[in-house]
């Protein structure tokens, strides 16, 4: 589904991404992890069209990116960005509808009716009780829920996440991961998420993408990336690594330094 | 969406009908409201001819040749100002733009004033000539203000009124200048800058007429990209907006009717800012109903502004630009007042 081939980029004469070559799946929830100034988040821009490689290309279903529309690219990928939405007097299903912007003619009319994925966005996000309340008016949580809603409703086939669950307490962290998957699942949609915590991207990825220094260490499953000496390796704290007594997948844990 | 943009603008049209009816029968000379109503029935063809001409010629004179055109010119160049303060505020994101505050109106001035000044008031392209010139160094004055507030990539509220400031200074030492320099029109021009619609006819309302219908179908156009703006042009991008493209349409058309209500009527200030602020705090921040109900209101409240100039002290008239300064730079320190909470 995404292919990066040679990928390379550097501002003013310092190398943020070198060399990088993977695929993606489709239909896989794809990880992407590392230490800060890593890299991630410009991979994740490139991806996202944001910003240009200077060398390699990424393809998307075959085609270079740089060979969509900007509302065709928004078709095919949306981006949840770690920090929630500003807090602006636009209600809940305001924001939610503005997801289906690149779908919509100059006119604001669409070739589809939408409204039957708003209602099952507002069901699946639990937002029914919120949909007439302005942004001004939500917690940190329930913002970044709406950010999520919104990103569903432009109904890309490929979803970014950025760091998206920074801001959040554990219990919302789980749900916002859960409503992903479960979403992921259904419409066979592809994820590629960049996150910091490594023992949730563990939980939720099938394969994963370590960064350091901007280059490609390893690709790989759960498994075979958070092994601790290759954490040490790219990290700089060597820890512990435990296996999960329910899902069998690796979990870390921390060591203090002498 | 569709029902309350048609309730809103009804209402909207309905004021700016009453308030245009009612303030041409204010002035000097008194007219009552069911006459003005019936001289401008008069005036429709085939309907109007079934209307008794009941009313003093003068009368009509008064009506036809000296208040109406002038409230006509006041809802347009309200209409012009209002739609560009908006249409700036949008694409900013920032509450307190607009063509006054961000120097653009000062820019503007500069062109027409150097046209007056040098008798080159017709010189080419007829009475369209001034707002063009206007509209280059409006584009100018917009430009360095823009190169100014912008640190790191990024438009910071109170650099771009600062910036705002100073061009507005710049521009502003220009025009008195060439006041002082020329002797004969002075009164003419001191006059226009402070904002004035007297002794204009009605082909300066023609002028008008354009400017703001193109600049209010491009608006309206890019109303749905402007919601998205006010989420962050990040977010915007992702979906689907073409950032730089927006903006540098939505500004250019913002400029434009900013230059044209400006080389007509002298600078206006606040209107942009007091109007789409008032409007937002009624009907939220949706642009596709927040550009034209802005455009309508800012011609009402430049025409009740108009009307407060020329009857308060007659037969002595105050500057337009005077009243609408009084009414705005107290609504202008509240939103910095607020704004600055806002942001803690």
């Amino acid at each position: 589904m995404i292919r990066s081939s040679g990928l390379g980029k550097s501002y003013a004469g310092r190398i943020v991404l070198k060399d990088l070559c993977f695929e993606v799946e489709a239909g896989e929830f794809f990880g992407i992890i590392g230490p800060n100034g890593s890299g991630k988040s410009t991979l994740l821009q490139i991806i996202s069209g944001l910003i240009q490689a200077d060398a390699g290309e990424v393809a998307i279903a075959g085609r270079p990116i740089g060979s969509f529309s900007r509302k065709e690219l928004a078709r095919t990928v949306a981006v949840l960005e770690q920090e929630a939405l500003p807090p602006v007097g636009f209600k809940v299903r305001e924001v939610l509808e503005m997801g289906r912007f690149p779908y919509q003619n100059w006119l604001g009319e669409e070739e589809q009716d939408s409204a039957g994925l708003i209602e099952e966005i507002i069901r699946l996000l639990d937002l029914a009780e919120l949909q007439e309340r302005t942004l001004e008016r939500l917690s940190g949580g329930e913002k970044q829920r709406v950010a999520l809603g919104k990103v569903l409703a432009q109904n890309p086939r490929i979803l970014l996440l950025d760091e998206p669950t920074t801001y959040l307490d554990i219990g919302y962290q789980i749900q916002l991961m859960d409503i992903v998957r479960h979403w992921q699942k259904k419409n066979g949609v592809t994820v590629v998420a960049v996150l910091h915590d490594l023992n949730l991207a563990s939980l939720y990825c099938d394969r994963m993408l370590l960064l350091g220094k901007g280059r490609q260490v390893r690709v790989g499953r759960p498994n075979d990336i958070l092994r601790s000496s290759l954490i040490e390796g790219v990290y700089g704290t060597r820890p512990i690594v435990l296996d999960h007594p329910i899902y069998h997948l690796p979990q870390i844990m921390l060591r203090a330094g002498e | 969406m569709k029902k309350r943009l048609l309730a809103w603008s009804g209402a909207g049209v309905g004021l700016l009908f009453i308030s245009a009816v009612v303030c041409i029968s204010l002035g000097s000379a008194n007219l009552p409201l069911s006459q003005v109503w019936l001289i401008i029935l008069h005036q429709i063809p085939i309907l109007g001819d079934g209307i008794p001409v009941t009313w003093e010629e003068s009368a009509e004179q008064i009506v036809m040749k000296v208040r109406f055109p002038r409230v006509l010119l006041a809802v347009l160049v309200g209409a012009c100002l209002s739609l560009a303060g908006a249409g700036f505020q949008g694409v900013l994101r920032n509450p307190l733009a607009d063509p006054y505050t961000m120097g653009v109106a000062s820019g503007a001035s500069v062109g027409a004033a150097f046209m007056f000044l040098f008798g080159l008031k017709y010189a080419f392209l007829g009475e369209w000539g001034i707002p063009l010139i206007a509209f280059l160094t409006g584009l100018g004055s917009l430009w360095i203000v823009l190169r100014l507030a912008k640190t790191e990539g990024k438009l910071h509220t109170e650099r771009l009124i600062l910036s705002g400031v100073i061009v507005q200074a710049f521009f502003g030492s220009f025009v008195s200048l060439m006041v002082s320099l020329s002797d004969k029109t002075v009164n003419e021009i001191v006059f226009w800058m402070m904002g004035s619609l007297s002794f204009r006819g009605w082909a300066y309302s023609y002028v008008l007429v354009p400017y703001l219908f193109i600049g209010l179908l491009v608006l309206l156009s890019y109303a749905r990209a402007l919601n998205l703006f006010a989420l962050g042009e990040r977010q915007a991008a992702h979906m689907g907006v073409q950032v730089e493209r927006t903006k540098l349409i939505v500004l250019l058309v913002s400029t434009l009717m900013t230059a044209a209500a400006v080389s007509i009527a002298g600078i206006i200030g606040f209107v942009g800012l007091v109007v789409p602020h008032l409007v937002r705090l009624l009907i939220g921040p949706d642009c596709r109903i927040l550009l034209p109900l802005s455009t309508l209101l800012g011609g009402v409240y430049v025409l009740w502004a108009d009307t407060l100039a020329r009857t308060l002290l007659s037969p002595v008239e105050i500057p337009l630009g005077v009243i609408t300064a009084f009414l705005g730079t107290p609504f202008f320190a509240y939103l910095l007042k607020r704004n600055r909470r806002f942001k803690e």
